[in-house]
């Protein structure tokens, strides 16, 4: 405070400061701020999920030899499913669905093993409870590649030339984990919710409270005063952002395959797109309330729902498609999805890049306007 | 009614100049083509119900709002053009007391005193006589103290890099008699610094406190004068009459044949006479016989809420 002309300035350390109190000293903000991000990690790594742990499968094994052994072995191994009971007769697979003791049967053919070294080809049946299409995938997906695994295991140990028929090839998340998902999305709601709704509301609260007069009269420039409303945000942003990546790298296993640098680079860009639209959702509410609508209809909402993190865009209709291009949280997530979890070059995101950047320029350029008159 | 005639005519040109200023917003006309002067050292307020448009003359000389039409000067700068400057000279402190409600005391001011490039130091000695009474409590926040010590840390704040204007729209709404009645001590003393005051207030009583005022109405200024003669102005005898019941005594009164107008006024009624034709004692007497029970007419002063209402009738 003993500086003479701090306020002619674009960089105000007292304006800068003042706004950390705030953040500071708003319990509901600092809850908001640093624990709503662990809380939805944390949630949607664990409790909302769609993986499979431990489902209770049945077998019909009449070749009973060492490789349908093996095989059930594998399967009972692995931490998805628990090989609950033999079944006397393929028949009975479908009482057992009925009294819901398995949720998942296989059933091996005559002859497994034998005809597995004679011809290279045998056959095992997958038959799963489809009333839940997307577990009764998830099962059958996890089995196959259980299945398909044992067969590359076999063709090591013998070397011998064999057919495989099916090949069920789960790219990206071969053990088909949520939270490879869930990281991407859960990242860009939290950042553009953290950006964009809390400057907006902070923003706005000073024009409540009429705190915003004295400073628009003050010799301070605006957009020194917009600067100090986005570091504090800003700073937020990145702890925010290190808190995801670390919880997801060491809590939920899902480590960073492509350039940390990259995805850093793309997640700051995708910040101040953020931090941009809060600037101009402040410029249009007047109240405090409006500009939490405002924020939850414009920004949660289509996030949650369009922008890919809930439901893949490829399969929504045309219309729903184009609208969800217009938001930025679909490109930060396809970005996210390419350089975190496909562990691809930067380059491959160009494209996301380049849109996040126009929407930044275009939202910049918007608010400014708004704010000079 | 443009009042050129200030205290010190002629000899300083006015630090507050008002031409023909209008402003509307849609079909709401919020000022309609409003001419004053202020001269350096004043208090001038401007006296009027909520809506009068004081907020929005307010929010023009604060170079925060551009008026539609008429041009304004503060310290002989253009309130459009030289806005810069202005905001230098110019101390504001619009109708709810804007501070932090999260910050303390100290921290307001300090705050205030960052934002205008100065320290709380150098501005001390003019703020000592109101932030002496806060110091107690410095490390308070805003939002726990009472009304009157807001409006009192408001104006430390307001007043943080020595303005040689001050611009305070409705300070004393929403305090406490008492602290009322300090805050306009605290001005009087400010005015002796020769800061000259611009003050709007919605409370008539508080239009004796100011050198001049003008009353406002619908967006248009009434009449500009020392309250002292706006009163020496009334031009009717006024008469205070109590009775029971009161109410049908209002009616009464406005029926009387000698009595020109007629309204509520605290726990009395207040009525314009005229006076050559009727005697108190008189009206009185007429009034029993209407059957009011202690029935009591006195004639009194106007005060300036009396010239109000007279001016308004008119309009």
């Amino acid at each position: 405070m003993s500086h003479r002309k701090p306020a002619l300035s674009v960089f105000n350390a007292q304006l800068v400061w003042k706004e950390f109190r705030h953040i500071f000293r708003d319990a509901r903000s600092m809850l908001i701020l640093l624990a709503m991000p662990v809380v939805q990690i944390i949630l949607f790594g664990f409790a909302i999920t769609n993986e499979v742990k431990n489902a209770q499968v049945a077998v019909f094994d009449p070749s009973g030899d060492a490789v349908t052994t093996r095989l059930i072995e594998h399967i009972h191994a692995s931490r998805y499913f628990d090989v609950v009971r033999n079944l006397g007769s393929a028949a009975e697979a479908g009482e057992v669905f009925r009294e819901g003791r398995a949720s998942l049967v296989v059933i091996f053919s005559e002859n497994f093993g034998e005809n597995m070294w004679r011809t290279g080809e045998a056959t095992v049946q997958l038959l799963a409870d489809a009333t839940d299409p997307t577990q009764a995938a998830t099962l059958t997906g996890y089995a196959s590649s259980i299945i398909a695994g044992y067969r590359q295991e076999l063709l090591a140990e013998r070397r011998i030339p064999m057919r495989v028929t099916a090949q069920v090839n789960m790219l990206y998340n071969p053990q088909l984990q949520g939270a490879y998902n869930f990281v991407p999305g859960v990242m860009g709601m939290i950042l553009i919710l953290i950006c964009a709704m809390m400057t907006a509301i902070s923003v706005v609260r000073e024009k409540e409270t009429g705190t915003m007069e004295v400073l628009l009269v003050s010799p301070v420039k605006p957009a020194a005063l917009i600067f100090s409303k986005l570091t504090p945000y800003f700073a937020l942003s990145v702890v925010n952002l290190a808190t995801i990546l670390l919880l997801s790298v060491y809590v939920l296993h899902v480590p960073v395959s492509g350039s940390l640098l990259g995805l850093t680079m793309l997640s700051l860009l995708y910040i101040s797109v953020s931090l941009a639209l809060g600037m101009l959702i402040s410029t249009i509410a007047a109240t405090q309330v409006a500009a939490m609508l405002a924020s939850s209809m414009v920004l949660m909402l289509p996030v949650m729902l369009l922008s890919g993190m809930m439901f893949p865009v490829e399969n929504m209709p045309k219309i729903l498609q184009w609208l969800s291009s217009i938001v930025p949280a679909r490109w930060y997530i396809a970005g996210v999805k390419k350089l975190m979890i496909e562990g691809l070059p930067v380059a491959s995101s160009l494209k996301e890049i380049a849109i996040l950047s126009l929407m930044a320029i275009a939202l910049i350029a918007a608010s400014f306007k708004k704010l000079k008159k | 009614m443009p009042a050129t005639q200030g205290i010190a005519a002629g000899h300083q040109p006015p630090v507050i100049s008002c031409r023909q200023l209008s402003k509307r917003y849609g079909s709401v006309e919020a000022l309609r083509s409003v001419s004053f002067d202020v001269e350096r050292g004043e208090i001038f307020g401007c006296i009027g119900p909520d809506g009068a448009g004081k907020s929005t003359l307010f929010r023009i000389l604060a170079t925060l709002l551009r008026a539609d039409s008429g041009r304004a000067t503060v310290e002989g700068l253009d309130v459009q053009k030289d806005f810069r400057a202005i905001r230098r000279r110019l101390g504001y402190m619009p109708g709810r007391f804007s501070l932090y409600q999260d910050l303390s005391v100290e921290e307001n001011l300090s705050f205030f005193a960052a934002i205008f490039g100065v320290t709380v130091r150098e501005s001390y000695p003019l703020i000592r006589d109101i932030y002496g009474q806060l110091e107690p409590f410095k490390a308070r926040r805003a939002c726990k103290l009472s009304g009157g010590m807001k409006q009192k840390l408001a104006l430390c704040c307001a007043l943080i890099h020595k303005p040689s204007v001050l611009l305070l729209d409705e300070p004393t709404t929403g305090v406490d008699p008492i602290s009322r009645r300090e805050f306009w001590e605290m001005l009087a003393r400010l005015r002796q610094q020769s800061i000259t005051i611009i003050v709007s207030t919605p409370y008539m009583d508080e239009a004796m406190r100011c050198d001049r005022i003008a009353l406002v109405k619908d967006g248009a200024f009434l009449q500009i004068e020392a309250p002292q003669s706006i009163i020496s102005r009334f031009p009717q005898a006024l008469w205070s009459v109590q009775g029971d019941p009161m109410y049908g005594l209002l009616k009464d009164l406005r029926r009387h044949e000698d009595i020109m107008a007629a309204y509520a006024f605290g726990d009395a009624h207040h009525a314009t006479v005229r006076s050559e034709r009727i005697t108190p004692r008189q009206l009185g007497e007429n009034l029993k016989a209407l059957g009011y029970l202690n029935v009591e007419v006195k004639e009194i002063q106007p005060t300036i809420e009396d010239c109000y209402m007279h001016l308004t009738a008119d309009s």
